[in-house]
């Protein structure tokens, strides 16, 4: 296995910097665009005609938008993962990682965002939210945490990047003029002085301490806008370590999914190695454990004593309309790949791919499984309302404008590795330059 | 209609009263014609503040305000003195939903959403089925008010639980909090008459209610203002919705009315969930010595049992 450590600083600048798209590039852009697109009509006719538009109603009054934030808010957790824990924890592969990793957090927290407010049904009065707002509601809480979180995430991304924006100016005629006006724009006071950089190790240790506890806010605060509630299923005290769990999971698993994708598309096979995928593949499976643990808690608890309320909510989970739905969850997107992983053979790129697909997916229709089935089992009989307020399944339109949300994420990311390198060629350098050679 | 009808008289009253107002105020007489209105010879009859009824030609009369409108920062403090409350004797309840059609018919609720529902419920396999009318608890810890985000809905000094229409935002948490699911969304632009349409907004009148915001049962805070009952307890022919003010302890269904403390206590009162710690503010008495059977409250659900 070759090591980056035996390319000079050139090859590995030239191996980095960012390409334009291919013909599949451009292929997957333009789709994504559209699935985009389309979604962004269905918002318009959301718009216009209202939330009647989707299959929601007094019953289900939270479907697949919320749980598409959750699940957004979840996968973006990865950002503080991997950057901030990994480098107060001094882990030394992480460095091919972590871009990847706060790229994702940054479009996954802006979308949710975004999600929420489609969600909305008065969108145009969001200004009340600063105006009026309460801060004893779980709500203003998130909007907080979340821009808190967005910010900081934000910042990260940018410092982390200022070195690497040197080395893209000084390779302009490789790049391009507009794209060297633009980096130029973004960071041309960074000379890389011995004060400029250690400014910048001093901010990305601070903001790495801080983006911690502001993460585990963001899923944590999430879990509270159900944990707050009375209803059976949300009405739990393991809601919070039960959230972060998940998002830490989704969130690995997402970034493998990603690692293999810019592995292939990119040729990084010398930078992201299969030591890499070794190595995130034991994190995935602790954090399966860990996600596995916390499910026995949150539903074999409940069902050892059946409370009245819980009975219903429980059973159609384990046997009734829900039960396909949940036992993919618990199998595809935690006991599989936990049985994928924890072999070493399981820990190759092929296999650790499949493996985060199928985390990721598990936990999108996870979030789903906490939404919906409680709505659908409030306290009293669901009576003198309509009958298809007792069933729910999303509406085109809320299934276009949830696909053309997961696009935008995408995109954005597929955007950001066209402009910058997604791998900090920088970090890639001087990890070179300081570690002895093997 | 009786209540529609008791409005328009009310109307009237207002009518006159304001007259008179105007008369005492002014050394003019309210009735000498003004200098630009021509008689157009049509008199109308008009009942005066001594008794007497009087003649006025149609061409003088101006038209009053609907209401007067109370100010919304007035709404969000509720009135001051009371704390309403309301007993629903499930005894007495024959399942003949007069209490929602005049509850949808008086807020122009969507046709196939109720802010009133009336349950079956059955506690146990081995126990009766009963009906049990469930309007908004009005609860003394609301967990729809302890979430809202952006203070659209709020507990009044007087108890009552209201949603200001102009301030929702429409994230429905408030949807997701109540254990009682009493609250209902706007999910499309409400159909609404053009008058109705027209009517400005107050919280107390709940209407016109608007398209991506909660609505739910009010208590009828306008009615209470001009002193009479929610529609409900007026709708109700057997008399099963009782209302009154705690601080009086009277409550009354508009033909009996009763101490408050004694009805509950001597019928064995209960709330709804009484375990969650809301303190609603609707009490139900339990459903003995019935005044119908069950299955006779039944044939009045034939049209709704196919809805639900």
């Amino acid at each position: 296995m070759e090591n980056p450590q035996k390319f000079s600083p050139e090859k590995i600048t030239s191996d980095l910097l960012p390409q334009p798209f291919g013909r599949r590039g451009k292929l997957w852009t333009a789709a994504l665009l559209l699935v985009a697109l389309i979604g962004a009509f269905a918002y318009i006719q959301q718009l216009r005609k209202g939330l009647v538009v989707t299959n929601m109603g007094d019953y289900v009054s939270w479907g697949i938008y919320i749980s598409n934030f959750v699940f957004f808010v979840a996968i973006s957790l990865v950002g503080s993962l991997i950057t901030a824990i990994f480098r107060l924890a001094d882990v030394p592969w992480r460095t091919p990682l972590t871009r990847i990793s706060e790229i994702i957090a940054v479009s996954a927290i802006t979308f949710a965002a975004l999600i929420i407010i489609v969600d909305m049904g008065r969108p145009e009065r969001m200004l009340y939210l600063f105006l009026h707002g309460r801060l004893q509601s779980p709500i203003m809480w998130d909007v907080i945490v979340i821009s808190t979180y967005f910010c900081t995430s934000l910042l990260l991304l940018y410092i982390t990047l200022l070195p690497d924006i040197k080395i893209m100016i000084a390779a302009r005629e490789k790049l391009g003029t507009p794209f060297a006006k633009f980096y130029r724009w973004l960071g041309s006071f960074w000379k890389g002085t011995e004060a400029q950089e250690k400014m910048r190790d001093k901010s990305i240790t601070l903001i790495c301490i801080v983006i911690i506890p502001v993460a585990f806010c963001i899923h944590t605060v999430t879990s509270w806008l159900f944990a707050t509630t009375y209803r059976p299923g949300w009405d739990s005290t393991n809601f919070g370590a039960y959230f972060v769990s998940g998002a830490f999971l989704v969130g690995a698993g997402g970034v493998v999914v990603a690692m293999y994708v810019f592995r292939r598309v990119y040729k990084l096979e010398h930078y992201i190695t299969e030591r890499h995928f070794d190595k995130m593949g034991k994190i995935l499976v602790m954090l399966a454990l860990l996600y596995l643990y916390f499910n026995v808690n949150e539903y074999l608890v409940p069902a050892f004593k059946m409370k009245k309320d819980e009975e219903a909510h429980l059973q159609a989970l384990f046997t009734g309309d829900f039960a396909p739905l949940f036992w993919f969850a618990i199998i595809v997107g935690m006991i599989i790949p936990i049985f994928i992983l924890v072999f070493p053979k399981g820990r190759k790129p092929n296999a650790m791919f499949a493996a985060g697909v199928m985390v990721v997916v598990g936990a999108w229709f996870k979030r789903y499984l906490i939404v919906t089935p409680t709505l659908l089992h409030p306290f009293l009989p669901k009576f003198d309302a309509p009958a298809r307020y007792s069933h729910y399944f999303p509406s085109w339109q809320e299934w276009a404008i949830t696909s053309g949300s997961l696009a935008g994420v995408l995109l954005i990311i597929t955007f950001f590795a066209r402009v910058f390198p997604i791998i900090s060629i920088y970090k890639t350098i001087t990890d070179h330059d300081s570690e002895l050679p093997s | 209609m009786s209540i529609e009808k008791s409005r328009r008289e009310f109307i009237a009253a207002g009518l006159l009263t304001t007259m008179a107002a105007v008369a005492c105020n002014s050394k003019k007489s309210p009735f000498a014609p003004e200098e630009d209105v021509q008689p157009s010879g049509e008199k109308v009859k008009l009942l005066s503040v001594d008794g007497e009824i009087i003649e006025v030609d149609k061409a003088y009369l101006k038209p009053v305000p609907h209401m007067p409108s109370v100010s919304n920062e007035e709404i969000r403090k509720g009135i001051p003195g009371k704390k309403f409350a309301m007993v629903i004797d499930l005894s007495r309840c024959k399942n003949l939903k007069k209490c929602q059609s005049a509850c949808n018919h008086m807020h122009h609720v969507h046709s196939e959403q109720n802010w009133i529902k009336v349950y079956q419920m059955q506690d146990a396999e081995m126990t009766a089925p009963y009906f049990q009318p469930t309007t908004c608890m009005h609860c003394d810890e609301p967990p729809c008010v302890k979430v809202c985000p952006v203070d659209a809905t709020f507990k009044r000094q007087d108890g009552i639980v209201l949603i200001d229409s102009d301030r929702c935002i429409g994230c429905r948490f408030c949807m997701a909090a109540c254990p009682y699911s009493t609250r209902v969304f706007n999910w499309e632009e409400p159909e609404l008459a053009a008058d109705v349409a027209a009517q400005t907004y107050s919280a107390e009148t709940s209407v016109p209610q608007k398209r991506g915001t909660v609505g739910k049962c009010d208590f009828c805070p306008d009615m209470t203002r001009m002193g009479m009952l929610p529609h409900c307890v007026s709708a109700c022919p057997n008399g099963v919705f009782f209302f009154g003010d705690i601080n009086e302890d009277s409550v009354t269904n508009g033909s009996e009315t009763f101490r408050f403390s004694d009805l509950v206590k001597d019928k064995s009162g209960y709330r709804l969930m009484e375990d969650l710690g809301t303190k609603p503010s609707v009490y139900y008495l339990p459903p003995v010595n019935r005044n119908f059977k069950f299955e006779e409250g039944l044939k009045n659900d034939e049209p709704a049992a196919k809805k639900a």
